[in-house]
């Protein structure tokens, strides 16, 4: 209940304000909030697993955004930035899948 | 995980039921240590993804990597050149139209005059101009259609460039004829009695000397004891006109 209102409360003062994105960060952010998605995605499945566990959720939350930020860093250094974004986001976008289907599976068990 | 993970088998009797139920749990708030971090990380979560979809609203090119501007700027300059290949070719035939409209109007106008010329000289059109006027009586019924052919030859050979005599415009195809019975000529089908009122369109004093030398035309006249009467005239009007003949036989040589 405290996730869905913090996520509420973090898309109105996101909205609300007039944040700038730092150039420097403007080719992660879209990549960092995917992998936060995904981190959201398997504490959820996690939680109905009666496995959910805060300090794993945290570690995996900055550890998912920090390593495909690193991978697209390393991929624009390598001159590959946009192809390697796209293979992280095609990454992210199976786990979420998964992580989606086991979370309907358990809840409506189909 | 599939559905025979083991892990499910740990949460008997009905299956889902306590899937649901953690989920129940999960939703009352509850001011723990863990359900307050996850609260904070999806408040980080949640600007961030709005931060972002605002900046992908902007859809402005400062988010673009530098092999995406690239791309874009070669796109525009292929554009571009395509853009100015297809605007010189456009002012090219809009230049050929018009150069075409212009020869067209110079065709025209030029076609315009030839067929007022070819007019004049085959008689198809009314004609004005200087000229002169000729009236022959025959008060002895001896002006015949040879003296008419001699007139014709011999305004002709003075320049004239149309000549009627009363309704009848004389062309190149005219001939003259006597009547068999009476003191009248034959011009193209139509019979004419005296007095004979020609008409000329030409240079007047040229015609009249012509017209007037020892021995020429109105000399045959006075001989034929015919009288006339000649003057200039500017304008002469011709007002006979003859319809053109479709040429049966001939075309015209490409």
């Amino acid at each position: 209940m405290i996730a869905l209102l913090g996520l509420l409360v973090g898309v109105v003062l996101g909205m609300a304000t007039q944040t700038d994105v730092p150039v420097f960060l403007m080719p992660y952010l879209p990549i960092a909030v995917v992998a936060a998605l995904d981190a959201l995605a398997g504490a959820a499945r996690a939680m109905l697993d009666g496995l959910f566990d805060d300090r794993v959720f945290v570690v995996s939350f900055f550890s998912n955004v920090l390593v495909a930020a690193l991978l697209v860093f390393i991929g624009d250094q390598l001159g590959v930035g946009s192809q390697l974004s796209t293979a992280v986001l095609v990454v992210l976008g199976i786990r979420i899948f998964s992580n989606a289907a086991a979370i309907r599976r358990k809840l409506f068990k189909a | 995980m599939s559905a025979t993970d083991p892990n499910d088998e740990l949460t008997p009797p009905v299956p889902g039921s306590a899937a649901r139920r953690r989920l129940w749990r999960a939703m009352r708030p509850r001011w723990t240590k863990g359900q307050v971090t996850v609260g904070l990380l999806c408040v980080l979560l949640g600007f961030g993804a709005a931060t972002q979809v605002k900046e992908v609203g902007k859809a402005d090119f400062s988010r673009l990597r530098q092999e995406e501007l690239v791309e874009v700027l070669d796109q525009l300059d292929a554009q571009a050149s395509r853009l100015e290949a297809e605007n010189i070719d456009l002012q090219r035939e809009r230049d050929r139209l018009e150069s075409d409209q212009t020869s067209q109007q110079a065709a025209a106008e030029a076609a315009r005059q030839r067929s007022e010329v070819q007019g004049i000289l085959a008689g198809t059109i009314s004609a004005q101009g200087p000229g002169i006027a000729l009236t022959v009586r025959d008060p002895e019924g001896k002006v015949s259609a040879s003296l008419a052919y001699l007139l014709v030859d011999e305004l002709r050979n003075a320049g004239a460039e149309a000549i009627s005599l009363g309704p009848v415009r004389v062309v190149a195809s005219t001939y003259f004829e006597d009547c068999e019975d009476e003191p009248c000529i034959v011009v193209d089908g139509a019979r004419l009695e005296a007095p004979y009122e020609w008409l000329a369109i030409g240079d007047p004093t040229t015609l009249e000397t012509a017209l007037g030398i020892p021995g020429g035309a109105l000399a045959a006249v006075r001989t034929q004891g015919g009288s006339s009467a000649l003057s200039a005239m500017d304008p002469v009007r011709i007002t006979a006109t003859r319809r053109p003949a479709q040429p049966r036989y001939a075309t015209a040589l490409e």
